[in-house]
């Protein structure tokens, strides 16, 4: 075996009523990329947690070795003082402070208590310099993309001489580009001696960057794989499933019918950017029973669009005009699109999807109160019914439809949020990446429900950024780009290059 | 986890065809536990109240519970308690409104303009102070709601803008005396209908009073059963008989001690009617009405709320409307009971309604309140300061241990959230 930096033993960690880890193993090379993968749930974020303090030592059961000597971490700062340092899926930076404060952020650059702000912005220059973030160090954080801010939380861990670099899903939230730059310098920094562990859904990433692979399965350390073989997706998915997943996705057989929605010469302005246009002219039109992708890269518009259909709850000086069932209405509210039987299911759960303190039964109810309720009384009885109906239908995991939503995986509150659209009685359903931040056997749920949706004759709309998922579950496939559909292209025709030429296309004058 | 497999999907998203299928079932053993804590959690400040209601009583030789004492406490306290009522509301909806006590001024002064200088017949002028607290509520909730300034701000505007409004009705002088009938509303009793009894403890104890008390306790039990076997016919847990049975228990003799108390004082003070009757209605509108629901809804995500088709502007607009009128309501219960509408009147008093949401168990965030609890947290203070004074501590004491148990009271919420890990 070569040389060790990090070894983590018969680590168990409790949680009232839950083990969350159970007897967990895990070496790490030096200099190498470690990544770790697993279902939500499994213990993933637990075992990083428990190894950057913050489940301080006597939280947990079982040994942590740096370098060959016992760690007793009691908060992250003690972590950090030894070189590891952890990034979060949910980036901590403070939006109003520039690139150069957030990376000396705790650590700054003050000789006697005073800020010596050339220092500091001369520092961040240099840090910015190494991850590859082409901007000013004075620039404020909140004028940066999300791809910017991951490439600001590196360099602040650069800054503190970081040795093991932990990064929870640090590409959940980037686009193909922003993903690839980062995986880049993943690999730049392992050269520099950095070594890397990484939290990842994305498993056609983990092959492309990573030298060896953890999978745990609920709470426990299943194998490591070292990657310089070939290890392919689906050998990892079994790892994590427990079992050989020869699809994928589920089988469906399309029973498409008439149509029953057609949006057309759509246009949306930026609410924030005078003048920017973010949809232009798109027309498009679904039809029953047909599950269609809506593919593009980030800031194509597909968003913008799904939204300012859904009762203008993004943009102005939106024109064009939508039928359904071939009538033309017009939504200009999200009441109206609602009574109308269009959903949206929104890509970010947590910020405009659940009302996170709440219970299930509540969340389903969210959207659909009215049916109910006779004259404003809600039958709280009846309310608890049809959620457990969908808590059973749905196989939502929890004990009861009690249960806060804030406490659920990422794939139980997504079928929560299903579940509120399918019980307004939607007959179009717009899902805006609805496998983000889902595990594999979830998705596979998820699928199924979509399909499930479409043979019940809904029309549904999928947006993704996964091209295999629209290539998996849809009949038929627009693409977008710089607000513009450039395209569209059957499930026989389609091809990820296909796709993404139609994604990349600039607008032909 | 794993459980989920490729042919399992999900055998269908229809309830109807699952949901005839649940059988009872019992919460299991191990949430009994947690189902101990949960309950502490949401009763701890019951049990506070009991604390500190015990604390006082033995401070004060008991004279903390004498029949005139409970009396003095609800009357003291009402537009206090009115106030909460309204501002626990809009805490949940995630606002603040910092000129309850300016709108309780200016509502008392245009009573005492209308009934006493210008003899506008009683009915008619609480008619139309009610309306001009709801055009008060109506004018925040413009701003707060449809033009989106932060309701601190505005209603910091209006403690300013009202305060001023209220010195320019009344001349900068108090105005009075109110028609008795306004008086006896605020201040007054309810007659003797059927005598008194004469036997034992009881003595001197009105009839009508004591029956009155047992039809509400027979209303309580009845209701609570009647919703636990309705849940237990949807096959939901419900808590355990026993835990359940004592809950009721407690209430019924924590009301009838109260009610025996008053019926051996003067009766039921009328304003205690009044507020019976504003913290079931909106215990209902809050738990079983879906404009309250929508309430919790904006409050726990706004953002969620909005793309759930909920008229957040709307609801938001209402809320201070609401908050407008119950304003009216304690304006002219605070005038009435001094008998004169004052410059000063209600100074501060936004703060004692907004620290009883708190203690209640309301979240700064917004989502989280009950009105039952914003009660209960007016009690608490109202309590303090009837009781400290009874053993004749001095203000700075009052204050003192108010404040501290402000913060105590937030600071146990906070630790149990905590504790139960809602707030990674």
């Amino acid at each position: 075996m070569t040389d060790v930096i990090l070894q983590m033993r018969h680590i168990t960690k409790t949680f009232p009523g839950v083990t969350a880890l159970n007897d967990v193993n895990l070496t790490v090379r030096r200099g190498e990329i470690h990544a770790i993968c697993g279902e939500n749930g499994a213990g993933k974020s637990t075992l990083m947690k428990v190894l950057s303090g913050v489940h301080p030592h006597g939280d947990y059961t079982g040994d942590i070795t740096l370098d060959g000597q016992p760690c007793r971490f009691g908060n992250i700062r003690d972590s950090e003082r030894l070189g590891v340092v952890i990034i979060h899926q949910e980036l901590a930076l403070c939006p109003n402070l520039s690139i150069a404060e957030n990376i000396f952020l705790g650590n700054e650059r003050a000789p006697r208590g005073v800020v010596n702000w050339n220092r500091t912005n001369a520092d961040a220059a240099e840090l910015m310099q190494r991850v590859g973030l082409h901007e000013n160090p004075t620039t404020p954080a909140m004028d940066l993309g999300v791809g910017k801010q991951q490439l600001v939380e590196i360099a602040k861990a650069l800054s503190k001489r970081v040795r093991l670099l932990i990064l929870d899903e640090p590409t959940a939230a980037l686009n193909d580009e922003d993903s690839a730059h980062l995986l880049d310098l993943l690999r730049g920094l392992r050269d520099q001696g950095i070594t890397c562990v990484i939290i990842s859904h994305k498993l056609n990433e983990i092959r492309a960057v990573a030298d060896s692979t953890t999978i745990l399965r609920d709470g426990r350390t299943i194998e490591t794989l070292d990657m310089a073989a070939d290890v392919t997706e689906d050998r990892i998915i079994a790892g994590m499933v427990g079992r050989d997943l020869e699809h994928r996705f589920p089988e469906h057989e399309p029973r498409i019918g008439e149509e029953v929605l057609r949006i057309e010469d759509w246009t949306v302005h930026s609410p924030t950017q005078h003048g920017r246009v973010v949809v232009a002219g798109a027309n498009l039109s679904l039809r029953r029973g047909e599950i269609v992708g809506l593919a593009g890269l980030m800031g194509a518009g597909r968003t913008e669009l799904a939204m300012s259909v859904f009762g203008r709850s993004y943009g102005i000086g939106i024109s064009g005009r939508i039928f359904k069932d071939g009538r033309e209405i017009r939504l200009k509210t999200v009441g109206d699109a609602i009574r109308h039987g269009l959903a949206y299911a929104t890509e970010d759960r947590k910020r405009y999807g659940l009302n996170l303190i709440e219970d299930i039964k509540r969340n389903v109810s969210a959207a659909g109160l009215n049916k109910l309720a006779t004259r404003g009384w809600i039958h709280d009885n009846e309310e608890y019914r049809v959620a457990d109906g969908f808590r059973l239908g749905m196989n939502i995991k929890a004990p009861n439809v009690s249960a806060v939503t804030g406490k659920l995986s990422g794939g139980n509150q997504q079928k929560v949020v299903l579940s509120k659209w399918l019980f307004t009685d939607a007959d179009v359903l717009i899902l805006d990446e609805p496998t983000r931040g889902i595990d594999v056997g979830a998705k596979y749920e998820i699928y199924s429900i979509i399909n499930h949706m479409a043979d019940q004759g809904k029309a549904v709309l999928v947006i993704s950024s996964e091209l295999p998922e629209l290539l998996g579950v849809c009949d038929r496939i627009y693409a977008m780009s710089a607000g513009r559909i450039t395209g569209q292209v059957t499930r026989e025709q389609a091809t990820p290059e296909r796709l993404m030429q139609f994604m990349t296309k600039v607008k032909e004058q | 986890m794993t459980s989920v497999g490729p042919t399992t999907g999900p055998s269908t998203a229809v309830p109807e065809t699952t949901a005839s299928e649940i059988a009872v079932r019992k919460a299991p053993d191990r949430f009994g536990g947690r189902l101990f804590s949960a309950n502490l959690r949401q009763n701890g400040i019951y049990i506070a109240f009991a604390l500190i209601i015990a604390l006082f009583s033995v401070l004060t030789g008991g004279d903390l519970l004498a029949p005139q004492n409970i009396s003095n406490l609800v009357v003291q306290n009402s537009y206090i308690l009115i106030l909460a009522i309204g501002m626990i509301l809009i805490i949940i909806a995630g606002h603040i409104d910092l000129s309850a006590g300016s709108v309780l001024a200016v509502t008392g002064a245009i009573s005492a303009e209308l009934m006493v200088n210008n003899d506008v017949p009683w009915p008619l002028a609480i008619l139309i102070t009610l309306i001009c607290g709801g055009l008060i509520g109506a004018w925040q909730g413009y701003w707060v709601a449809y033009f989106g300034i932060p309701a601190f701000i505005v209603t910091l505007a209006g403690m300013l803008v009202f305060r001023a409004l209220t010195l320019a009705v009344l001349g900068n002088q108090g105005i009075g005396p109110f028609p008795d009938e306004v008086r006896t509303i605020a201040n007054g009793f309810m007659p003797t209908y059927l005598g008194n009894i004469g036997l034992g403890p009881l003595d001197g104890a009105d009839l009508f009073t004591l029956l009155l008390g047992l039809v509400f306790v027979a209303g309580i039990v009845v209701t609570q059963w009647r919703s636990r076997a309705g849940r237990m016919r949807y096959g939901q847990s419900v808590e355990p008989t026993a835990l359940f049975v004592t809950k009721l228990a407690i209430a019924a003799v924590v009301v009838m001690t109260v009610v025996v108390q008053l019926a051996r004082f003067k009766n039921l003070p009328w304003v205690l009617v009044l507020l019976a009757a504003l913290v079931l209605a909106y215990s209902l509108l809050t738990d079983r009405v879906v404009f309250g629901r929508h309430i919790y809804a904006i409050g726990g995500n706004l953002n969620a709320a909005t793309l759930s088709g909920i008229k957040v502007k709307s609801v938001t607009f209402w809320l201070f409307v609401n908050m407008g009128v119950l304003g009216a309501i304690a304006g002219i219960v605070f005038a009435g009971r001094l008998n004169q509408a004052g410059p000063t009147a209600g100074t501060g008093f936004e703060l004692d309604a907004i620290a009883a949401a708190f203690i209640g168990g309301a979240a700064v965030q917004g989502g989280v309140g009950r009105v039952v609890g914003a009660i209960t947290g007016g009690l608490i203070m109202g309590v303090i300061n009837n009781g400290m004074s009874l053993i004749g501590a001095p203000t700075e004491q009052v204050m003192l241990f108010k404040g501290l148990v402000l913060l105590a009271a937030v600071a146990f919420d906070v630790f149990a959230k905590r504790r139960a890990g809602t707030a990674r």
